[in-house]
């Protein structure tokens, strides 16, 4: 290698690094420096006493972790969490899959106005659709148990009882939730070349036939990537109990967020609350990892 | 929108002021006040009287909910960005004060003609003072007391509501199966799961004793606290009090169909129960001081309330001193209940005709010559809100008294580890 091309290199380098300057040192700012001090915070036991007095401030070690471990509650909003994900999820992606297919189809008409309608949920605020549905919850008033006694189901207390709050919740969400992935999957369902349908019709394909030879393998990169955002998103369930039930009834709808923000902020346990943060951490990245995992064996 | 738009032209000219020259002699002091809920929105008119006598000072007020208030505060003592006055829940009082963020009001008061202590209810004074150093003026008292349907309890042969728990357990039943038999669904005395004041109110009444070593431990599995919960499971047991949340989504409705017939509560029920009750039971309802444990009536209840505080970060103390001396002058108390309903607790405000001929607030005048102090210490919030969790765990049966107190007591026992290991630093040299 030549000195000229060295040097030239090194400038080019330079250049790349002073062009990357700006985001990097916001990202360094705004992010990798509050998940170092968050990192830090939660081996601690920072707490009310220590925004008081510094001095009061305790290096514990992994303490906050033991503790999370041993805390009924934490494994009580872990269930619930998975609860969460693990029925909303596959039911928010289905949703929206079938809305995705049905607003597709050459039979629908009108279809801006659906995609509107159903994407409305979405960009509407959260609190003010929650006031909403917890009229339509209401065990002798609401809508839903209305619809429901014309099928003979008697009134369910949909926010009090502790065995329906939770797919209560989940209900609200996934129909706040499933026309943002409606959307990706209209997108996805829009890439896959109409020649592909046309020459199976050729072939003799029926409608069925032809949804699971072509649209699904056509759209499983769009799913992957759908499932894998809904699942992260999901693990960090928070709004939709925090405004409804407040974590109630008996710690039924209590997701590991509400938790952790009910530590940090209303408590101001911020050390252990930082220790729940990371516990979450651990578990997203252990449910990517497995996910990506899984998304190679496909494609591969 | 006007109010806030003028708001914050204020604090940036009051930003502007301080950067170019400082504190200048004809420019006014800005004061930040924080009012917590309907407060917030109430105490505006209280405020252009005070600006009048006090051309110097201008005055932000600030609405926060109160759902919200309490992390808020904190936040903002944490990004040092705290008012210079404020409404605070006077449980929250011990908490702030360890934090340092309040500033001791001892030395205002003493100069002070218009804050007179000894004309203060005892009880609520006392929630003010920690460790002997005064931290709030109480604005106004929040005791809670029962609100009862007359005439259903005359049905039952009562006028009043008893005077001790024991003859209530009794009316209550009476009650039951007098809507049994005629076929009626009816809880006698709502205590709502989700609320920790009718527990709290039976401990006091047993003999507090909440924590234990110097208040580092929980105590609730004592002897006292297990009396009062165990009282208070009966109610669950046998139905006099739904044990679920969702049967009663409109206390006022409930208890203008008979539904419910008796409800502990605060003095802001007594306009609500005017506005929300039906019209024809309007002259249906009356308040009443809580039953005793022992036998003098009334039983205690709790001196809760909202008192007004200076931040020690205020750069203006004197003024925040102005405007909480205005707010708690016997006038302002008296202009407030008149606005809000919210209850004086400086007894000559009571003398008003405006408070002597209204009887809703009678119970309450009565009920505040018998209060139980809590508790200082910061954790008391969390420990509250967290004894909601075992009374409904006791109301649905979840937990028997004994396994639920048991539990609660651990918990307690961790919220308390910190203040724990403080307290043993300072014992030792």
């Amino acid at each position: 290698m030549t000195r000229r091309s060295l040097t030239s290199r090194t400038n080019r380098n330079a250049a790349a690094w002073l062009f990357l300057a700006p985001a990097l040192t916001a990202l360094a700012l705004f992010f990798a420096l509050p998940v170092a001090f968050a990192l830090a915070l939660s081996f601690t036991d920072f707490d009310i006493y220590a925004l008081g007095n510094w001095h009061f401030i305790q290096f514990v070690g992994l303490a906050n972790y033991a503790r999370i471990l041993e805390t009924p509650l934490f494994w009580t909003a872990l269930r619930n969490t998975f609860y969460f994900v693990l029925a909303g999820g596959p039911l928010s992606v289905g949703v929206s899959l079938g809305t995705a297919l049905m607003i597709n189809s050459r039979l629908a008409r009108f279809k801006p106005l659906f995609r509107t309608v159903y994407f409305l949920p979405v960009v509407t605020s959260l609190v003010a659709v929650a006031i909403v549905w917890r009229y339509l919850f209401h065990p002798a008033h609401g809508l839903l148990n209305y619809v429901l006694s014309w099928v003979g189901i008697s009134p369910i207390d949909w926010l009090g009882n502790p065995d329906v709050a939770m797919p209560a919740i989940i209900l609200l969400a996934v129909w706040k939730n499933f026309g943002y992935n409606m959307l990706i999957f209209i997108a996805g369902l829009q890439n896959i070349p109409d020649e592909l349908y046309e020459a199976s019709e050729i072939d003799g394909a029926g409608a069925w036939r032809q949804f699971t030879s072509i649209t699904i393998p056509m759209l499983a990169p769009t799913t992957i990537f759908v499932v894998m955002i809904t699942i992260i998103g999901y693990f960090q369930l928070f709004a939709e109990p925090y405004v409804m039930t407040q974590g109630g009834p008996l710690n039924s709808t209590m997701s590991i967020v509400l938790l952790m923000y009910e530590q940090g902020f209303r408590w101001w346990s911020m050390g252990y609350a930082a220790a729940i943060a990371f516990v979450l951490f651990a578990i997203i990245l252990v449910f990517t990892l497995l996910q990506s995992a899984i998304q190679r064996r496909i494609q591969g | 929108m006007m109010l806030c738009i003028r708001g914050t032209t204020l604090v940036l000219a009051a930003a502007l002021l301080q950067l170019s020259c400082g504190s200048s002699q004809n420019e006014p002091t800005v004061i930040r006040f924080w009012g917590l809920g309907n407060e917030g929105e109430m105490v505006r008119p209280l405020i252009p009287e005070f600006e009048r006598a006090n051309p110097g000072i201008r005055v932000i007020v600030q609405q926060l909910p109160w759902t919200a208030a309490h992390e808020k505060l904190l936040t903002a003592f944490a990004g040092e960005s705290t008012p210079d006055v404020s409404q605070l829940g006077n449980t929250w009082l011990a908490e702030f004060s360890v934090l340092n963020a309040l500033e001791p009001l001892d030395r205002f008061v003493r100069q002070s003609r218009i804050v007179q202590l000894d004309d203060y209810f005892d009880g609520v004074l006392k929630m003010n003072r920690i460790d002997s150093s005064l931290f709030g003026i109480p604005w106004y008292v929040d005791t809670r007391v029962i609100y009862y349907r007359r005439d259903l309890l005359q049905k039952a042969g009562y006028t009043e509501p008893p005077a001790t728990w024991q003859e209530m357990l009794r009316l209550c039943e009476i009650m039951q199966r007098k809507a049994r038999e005629e076929g009626r669904k009816q809880y006698p005395f709502f205590l709502p799961t989700n609320e920790w004041i009718p527990a709290i109110v039976l401990g006091a009444q047993s003999g507090g004793d909440f924590l234990r070593d110097d208040n580092t431990r929980g105590n609730f599995s004592g002897p006292k606290f297990r009396k009062a919960f165990s009282l208070l499971a009966s109610f669950y047991e046998k139905e006099y009090s739904p044990s679920g949340q969702q049967l009663i989504t409109n206390m006022y409705n409930s208890f203008s169909d008979g539904l419910i017939t008796m409800y502990i509560s605060g003095p802001w029920n007594i306009g609500e129960f005017g506005r929300r009750i039906a019209p024809k039971l309007q002259n249906e309802w009356m308040t009443a001081p809580v039953p005793s444990m022992d036998t003098a009536y009334p039983g205690a209840s709790l001196p809760l309330g909202t008192s007004l505080v200076v931040f020690r970060q205020s750069r203006h103390k004197e003024a925040a001193w102005k405007l909480i001396e205005f707010l708690a002058s016997r006038e302002q108390s008296i202009a407030l209940y008149r606005i809000t309903g919210n209850l004086p607790p400086r007894k000559s405000a009571w003398e008003d005709s405006s408070l002597a001929h209204n009887p809703y607030v009678r119970a309450f005048y009565r009920q505040m010559q018998r209060l139980e102090p809590l508790p200082q210490v910061p954790e008391w919030e969390q420990i509250v809100i967290k004894l909601q969790l075992y009374v409904e765990y006791i109301a649905t049966g979840t937990l028997t008294v004994e396994e639920a107190l048991g539990r609660f007591d651990r918990e307690v026992d961790q919220m308390l580890a910190k203040r724990r290991w403080l307290v043993e630093r300072r014992k030792q040299p």
